[in-house]
Parts: structure tokens; C-alpha cells; sequence
């Protein structure tokens, strides 16, 4: 049965070859800061079952430690350049959009086909994980594609996406590292502090202050943590999950999906989300700090009333 | 087409529209700041303001760039989740496995359709006050420097 270990598998295999190639980098001064980094991301792919809870923590703080205290450098692709790139965008032109439009298109069919492939029986595909299998099929196919059409080769996508990984740099994991702090939080029983205290502050019969304090109180965690991925575990646990879905009988679907987009009416409002939303400020050049935030408050108080609103009539 | 028929609202609408779109069918890294906002999309929006209202002051500019960036976010975050293989999805999935309820991806994605028709006319609609806003303060600059 093909499940998350092949994904696993396969994003393991990505980002050891992009280690690999950071290694052999000369123009990038820092490339063995980048090789570690991406290695040890690389081996919680391939070994994080073996390595236990203690393991993958110490693996984590160490890329944190080499990220902060020797910092990444910016790789650069070896066969190519902006002046290339505008070349082969002219020859190729519509086709480029076809190689990029496979991986959705490929992901939606595959989710929604995978589970009734059957053989001999048992389930070709695991059923719980069927959207993560057909996404990364979905990405092969596309290389595959791509290399058909365009005729580059695979060890130049992974060059080309070792070059795009450390322009993110090290942010490219921070949702990740967000939603496993969240998780932490909420390991740590945080979610029911915030549970209890809401539970104190609305009317305990209002259907409408419940969700008023989840969508909210997702925004202004979200704000406080600078990503709706830390916030989610814990105002989920606190309120989502006990009063919404438990109390109240709400859809635990329409709570989370709506929910998570309460968080991220929060993330507009936040200098900590900063590559969002202090990053561009001075890649455009612009003398007020807060500019896009300020240019953004309007749009995210207005959504976060109009999710409340959804909330409320779809989720009961 | 023709500059004079591109307005700055037209441009941000029509960057807001793609860039939802985009995100959407999971593309989140055809738009974004660096790639597309610094050098395409607020240049095209300044230049729209200022073929229609005349050279602009350095704070009118910023705030047409700032405006642009907040378009891209704004696009971005309320496209991307429409998408069933996205970060945020496999996040509320995973958590509500744990807790023993199972959800579908795609009923997931289906629910952030709503919300993402709210965020798009709300911001629309706060697109074309800008640019009216900016037809006034490009007045009002006028007069007192002229």
C-alpha cells in the first residue's frame, strides 16, 4: 500500500539532493550551513520514526541553531540565468502554463480516484492519505511532463529548486516550526487554559458569542504569533473542539476550514508576520513601516466579521 | 489594450482576481512580492495613477505600492486554502485526525469557497474607494502646489 512513508520517502530524497548540491556550491559562502540545514530536514524525512520524540526535537533545534547563529546563504542554480529563463519563456511560451497547471489537476483527479483503486482486495493507495499521495504523483508526472515538452533535465528542477528554496531560506520551514509549537502549546494544555477562560467570559448558552470568541480569538492569537498554523492548535482545542463541535453538535469541517481563515484575516494585521508584511516594505521602498499593514486592516476586520457571520449559520 | 482603459482599481482587481485564482490551483509561487509585485505590478499601478492624475508625490506612490503588496496577501491567503494539498489543509486535517474526527481535504477546500468570494468583493470594493481617495488627494496636492 503506497501511503505517507513513499511521500516521505520521496520529499527526503528532494531535500538531500538540494543538501548535496548546497554542498558542492562554491558561489554560495555559506553552503555548509545550507548542506546541514537542508540535510538534517532531509534525515527527519527519512529517519524521523527511528529517531524518537527526543531525536527529532535535538534535529530541530539544530537547525534552528545553524539557521540563527550561522545563518543561510543563497545558492545559485548552475545552468541558468534571468536572460535564459526570458529566452526559453519566449520559445516555449502557453506550454510552460501546461506543465504547471498538471500538478492541481492531476492532485484532484487522484484524490478523488485513488481510493476505489483496488488490487486484489486491499487498497493500492492508503485511504487516509490519499490527497498527500496524488499531490506528490501529481508533481512527479508534471517533472515528467515537463521534461518531455521542454526537454530539461530532472537534475536541473532540482537545481532550479534549490536555487528558489534558498531565496525562502529558512522562513520556508516556518510554518511547519509554527504548527508544531502550537502543537506543543496545546500539548501543553493551554488550549483548555483558553477554553476555561472563555468559558468564564461568554454566556454559556450563546451559540453566536462561542463562535464570535473562536473566530476572534484565532485572529488575535494569530496576531500575537505572526501565523495562523501556531494558533490553530490551541484556540482549537480550547474552544473549536469542546464547545463548537462537542457542545454545540457544529461540523468540525466548516468550524476548522472557516476558522483557519479567521487566522488569517489576523495574519494581515501583524508586523509578526513580517514576510508578509514588513519584508515588502523595503523591497518596494516604501518610508512607512506599517504601510501594508495599515493598507490591509479594513479588509481583514471586515472578513473576520463576515466569517463570524458564516460560522455561525453554516456550522450548526 | 490600451493604458488609458487600465486604471489602477482595473489593475489591482485584476491582479487580486489571478492571484486568488492561482493560488487556488495550489500555484501559490507564480505571484508573491519579489516575482511579481515589485516588478511588474505596482510599476503598472503607479503608472496607471499617474497617466491618469499626473506626476504623483513620493507618499501617493508608496501608498499605491503598499496597496499592491496588501492586494498580493490578500489574494494569496484567501486562494491558497481552495486548494486540498495545501499546508493549512493537511494542518486541520492532521489535528482533527487526532483528535478522532475524520475529515475530507476536499470538504475542507470546499468550505474556504465562501469565505474567499467575501474576501474578494470586500477588497474589491476597497480597491475602487482607493482609487477615488487617490483622485482627491492627487487634487488636493495639486492646489496647494501650484
Amino acid at each position: 500500500m503506497i501511503g505517507l512513508s513513499a511521500v516521505y520517502l520521496l520529499a527526503g530524497f528532494v531535500f538531500g539532493t538540494i543538501a548535496v548540491l548546497s554542498a558542492f556550491d562554491r558561489a554560495n559562502p555559506k553552503r555548509w550551513a545550507n548542506a546541514a540545514f537542508w540535510g538534517l530536514f532531509a534525515t527527519s524525512f527519512l529517519a524521523g520514526d527511528y529517531l524518537g520524540d527526543l531525536g527529532n526535537g535535538v534535529l530541530v533545534i539544530s537547525m534552528v541553531v545553524i539557521a540563527g547563529i550561522v545563518g543561510l546563504g543563497h545558492g545559485r542554480a548552475r545552468n541558468s540565468n534571468m536572460g535564459m529563463r526570458k529566452s526559453l519563456a519566449q520559445r516555449h511560451g502557453n506550454k510552460l502554463l501546461v506543465a504547471a497547471l498538471a500538478i492541481p489537476t492531476i492532485t484532484l483527479i487522484g484524490a478523488l480516484t485513488f481510493p476505489r483503486i483496488v488490487i486484489g482486495g486491499a487498497p493500492l493507495f492508503d485511504p487516509m492519505q490519499t490527497t498527500l499521495v496524488a499531490f506528490a504523483c501529481s508533481v512527479i508526472l508534471a517533472m515528467a511532463l515537463a521534461r518531455a515538452m521542454l526537454g530539461e533535465r530532472v537534475p536541473a528542477a532540482l537545481d532550479e529548486g534549490r536555487q528558489l528554496l534558498d531565496l525562502l531560506s529558512w522562513a520556508a520551514l516556518l510554518p511547519q516550526m509554527l504548527a508544531a509549537l502550537g502543537a506543543v502549546f496545546a500539548l501543553a494544555g493551554l488550549g483548555t487554559a483558553v477554553g476555561d477562560l472563555v468559558a468564564q467570559a461568554i454566556p454559556a448558552d450563546s451559540r453566536f458569542a462561542t463562535v464570535a470568541a473562536y473566530t476572534f480569538g484565532m485572529a488575535i492569537f494569530t496576531a500575537i504569533m505572526g501565523n495562523a498554523f501556531a494558533a490553530f492548535p490551541v484556540m482549537t482545542a480550547g474552544i473549536g473542539l469542546p464547545l463548537i463541535v462537542m457542545k454545540f453538535g457544529g461540523d468540525p469541517v466548516v468550524m476548522a476550514a472557516i476558522g483557519m481563515l479567521s487566522g488569517f484575516c489576523g495574519t494581515l494585521t501583524t508586523p509578526m508576520a513580517a514576510n508578509f508584511n514588513l519584508v515588502p516594505i523595503a523591497l518596494l521602498g516604501i518610508q512607512d513601516r506599517y504601510a501594508i499593514i495599515k493598507a490591509q486592516i479594513p479588509t481583514a476586520v471586515m472578513l473576520l466579521m463576515v466569517n463570524t457571520v458564516l460560522m455561525y449559520v453554516f456550522v450548526f | 489594450m490600451r493604458l488609458k482603459v487600465m486604471t489602477t482599481f482595473r489593475i489591482l482587481l485584476l491582479y487580486l482576481l489571478v492571484r486568488q485564482t492561482t493560488a487556488a490551483l495550489g500555484l501559490t509561487a507564480l505571484g508573491g512580492h519579489p516575482q511579481m509585485v515589485r516588478p511588474l505590478m505596482s510599476p503598472m499601478a503607479e503608472a496607471a495613477a499617474e497617466a491618469k492624475l499626473g506626476p504623483l508625490p513620493p507618499t501617493l506612490r508608496e501608498r499605491i505600492r503598499a496597496q499592491t503588496a496588501g492586494t498580493d496577501n490578500v489574494g494569496l491567503f484567501f486562494g491558497e486554502d481552495i486548494f486540498i494539498a495545501i499546508g493549512s489543509i493537511l494542518l486541520m486535517r492532521g489535528f482533527l485526525q487526532q483528535n478522532g474526527i475524520l475529515v475530507e481535504p476536499l470538504n475542507l477546500s470546499v468550505w474556504a469557497i465562501p469565505t474567499a468570494i467575501a474576501a474578494f468583493l470586500i477588497h474589491a470594493t476597497r480597491l475602487l474607494f482607493f482609487e477615488r481617495w487617490l483622485a482627491k488627494e492627487a487634487a488636493a496636492h495639486e492646489k496647494t502646489h501650484s
